[in-house]
């Protein structure tokens, strides 16, 4: 069972209805596949391209192009490590041998319980803030060898739960449009200026 | 000097007028609440009492240049769509992922009724039927903040139908990326909200403003350029260019990250400050860390040719840095002191730019493939000389002849001097090139050092050699 739970079904056909063409919401259906299961199952895929009526092979096409999907299980925890410039000027590469060293698997690599895969990224937009690292995604900035150690430990020990979701959960806030309140799509199809608009100058 | 334990990395100093960051000193600044405190959707006020095409004539005056990185007038972009096509799309530019750059994310975290501000007046200026905010995969809290801004804004009236009491109707659809440098190009950016491989589209003939979205006429705007329009209709303007010089009014986000006492984002006049003020100055970054000297900065970016100290006094003015031979970008700016490897810290770059190809162009994706490797076993001290000169002969198949430009004003391109000859569609396989080509002009003899073997080694051998961080 790796399709969309029902939930992910109404939240999926949710936001398909805000795009004009149902194409446009593959990437964040296929945030909400990650998110149930934590990587992308070819079930998911195939549900996805049902949903969005596109072909399976289009959607993987689209998912292998983006480096956030992941296609096979992933720990609980992702570890990306910056490694561009500014970040390598500050100390990255030997955060990441630290990092192996600590959890004692290469970058790339899951550790045997599961609960960390460590990557090697790039740019992470907290460039004065070097090196920096995400843990699902979640910033830590200027962090040396200790800050590091203590940050596994954390999540080890369960204490940043509540910051840090699971890996696969990205915003825990999402969009909701009132129906009562929406504008509603235009779709390319609509043809003529929209109201407000004056096309020509009216002198 | 004040940091904000909330906003971390921006550095708020000195006496200087903000136009985009006024909010960053609150620890709310992202809810509607604070955002009504402190003048929030007065600009969206003004604007719906005047005509679109007066809104439009006031953002054109204004001259605000893109701050994504060409630098383009957004006015001007507007004006671009054909007069009798429709319907037209806004698409929000929040996939920051420039080397060096952060700014976007700032002003989406701590700001985002400000950029959703802006997005209504530029809708309601243009006459722009639907927006798509477009936030880059790794960038969770900027999803939360803009999200949670967005249904506080739908209820208060702000977005959706029939909008403050008037006929201005438009909705904003918060969209996610996946983790994808090159989706920050226009027209990649459609091919992914199209639920595509983030390919750049070939272009010219057609640009965005006449075939976009779905085929229809899209304007693409960066989050810093619509951040500055709430400001502008509060306070109009001659207001706004007043600040800054002519061909640069207003105020730019910059983020000085490297060897400087005081890394951080700051909020600086547009055209005058120089970047020997940037460096040294008491209200930025004061110095070069430990007193060392300084070596060479990247002046707009990871794509930019680099700078050494001969260029210090040039301002933060996208002519004058074109000039130069290099550009301003996305406002990032990276500095190296004396103690810096020169060929490793072009690799962090090439690998980068090699990495991020969408493998489209053969000069980029396979160029930008053996500039990274061939630079790899330099770096590693398996160099061999023919390398060096490989390296320029993979450059000139991306990027053939002068580079960078000399003779750019001679031939009247001065406003886009990065690169005015290359073979690919989009800046990536440029960008690739442009650190190892800085860096070889610049620091030669600090590539010849490290080649230390006499014979050439097996190509097969350069699989083997160990990449240094962040390589995948």
């Amino acid at each position: 069972m790796a399709r969309l739970n029902d939930d992910n079904v109404r939240l999926a056909q949710e936001i398909i209805g805000r795009y004009p063409r149902p194409r446009s919401a593959t990437i964040p259906l296929l945030h909400l596949a990650q998110e149930q299961e934590g990587y992308l199952t070819q079930d998911a895929i195939k549900h996805v391209a049902e949903l969005v009526g596109a072909t399976s092979a289009e959607v993987l096409g689209t998912a292998t192009f983006y480096e956030m999907f992941k296609f096979e299980p992933v720990g609980k925890y992702l570890i990306n490590i910056c490694g561009t410039m500014s970040c390598a000027l500050m100390g990255a590469e030997e955060l990441m041998h630290h990092a192996e060293e600590r959890l004692g698997v290469k970058a790339g690599g899951t550790t045997s319980d599961g609960l960390f895969t460590l990557e090697h990224a790039e740019c992470q937009a907290a460039c004065t803030e070097a090196p920096c690292l995400q843990v699902n995604y979640r910033h830590a900035f200027r962090v040396t060898n200790a800050d590091l150690d203590t940050l596994i430990d954390d999540l080890r020990a369960g204490t940043l739960d509540g910051e840090i979701p699971a890996h696969g959960t990205l915003a825990r806030v999402r969009q909701s449009i009132p129906a009562d309140k929406a504008a509603g799509v235009v779709t390319p199809e609509q043809v003529g200026a929209p109201a407000w608009f004056p096309a020509k100058d009216p002198s | 000097m004040s940091t904000y334990r909330w906003a971390a990395g921006y550095i708020d100093d000195g006496d200087r007028p903000k136009i985009v960051t006024s909010r960053f000193e609150y620890e709310d600044s992202y809810t509607l609440e604070r955002y009504h405190a402190t003048g929030g959707y007065d600009g969206l006020k003004r604007a719906l009492a005047k005509a679109p095409n007066e809104v439009h004539d006031e953002v054109r005056g204004a001259t605000i240049l893109g701050r994504g990185g060409a630098g383009f007038p957004a006015g001007t972009k507007w004006g671009l769509m054909p007069a009798d096509k429709y319907p037209r799309y806004l698409v929000v530019n929040g996939d920051e992922s420039e080397p060096g750059t952060y700014k976007d994310r700032l002003l989406m975290e701590r700001d985002p009724h400000q950029l959703i501000e802006g997005c209504l007046i530029a809708a309601y200026a243009a006459g722009l039927a639907q927006v798509f905010l477009y936030i880059r995969g790794e960038m969770p809290l900027a999803h939360e903040r803009v999200g949670q801004a967005l249904n506080e804004a739908y209820a208060a009236g702000y977005i959706g139908k029939n909008i403050l009491g008037t006929n201005f109707s438009v909705d904003i659809v918060l969209h996610w990326g996946a983790g994808a440098y090159v989706v920050g190009e226009e027209t990649a950016l459609i091919e992914s909200l199209e639920g595509k491989r983030g390919e750049p589209r070939l272009k010219p003939p057609f640009f965005p403003a006449a075939i976009g979205l779905y085929g229809q006429p899209t304007i693409v705007n960066n989050v810093e350029t619509l951040s500055n329009l709430p400001w502008l209709l509060v306070n109009g303007m001659e207001a706004y260019t007043a600040i800054g010089t002519q061909t640069s009014p207003g105020t730019r986000m910059v983020a000085v990250s490297g060897h400087v006492n005081r890394p951080g984002v700051y909020e600086i006049i547009n055209g005058t400050t120089t970047f020997r003020d940037l460096f040294y100055g008491e209200e930025f970054c004061q110095g070069i860390r430990n007193g060392n000297e300084l070596k060479a900065f990247v002046p707009g970016g990871g794509s930019a040719p680099w700078f050494t100290p001969d260029q210090l006094d040039l301002p933060f003015e996208g002519r004058l840095v074109g000039a130069a031979g290099s550009m301003l970008g996305s406002g990032a700016i990276m500095v190296m002191d004396h103690t810096t490897d020169i060929p490793a810290a072009a690799l962090t770059l090439t690998r980068f730019y090699a990495h991020e190809s969408c493998g489209q162009c053969t000069p980029c994706r396979e160029g930008g493939t053996w500039l990274e490797r061939v630079l790899a076993r330099v770096v590693a001290g398996n160099g061999t000389p023919a390398d060096l000169d490989q390296l320029m002969e993979i450059g000139e198949s991306i990027c053939p002849g002068d580079f960078p430009h000399a003779a750019n004003e001679a031939l009247g391109l001065a406003a886009t001097p990065f690169p005015y000859k290359m073979t690919t569609i989009c800046f990536v396989g440029p960008s690739a090139y442009a650190p190892v080509h800085s860096a070889l002009t610049l620091f030669r003899s600090e590539f010849e050092a490290k080649i230390t073997r006499r014979n050439s080694i097996p190509v097969a051998a350069i699989h083997s050699t160990p990449a240094p961080a962040g390589a995948h």
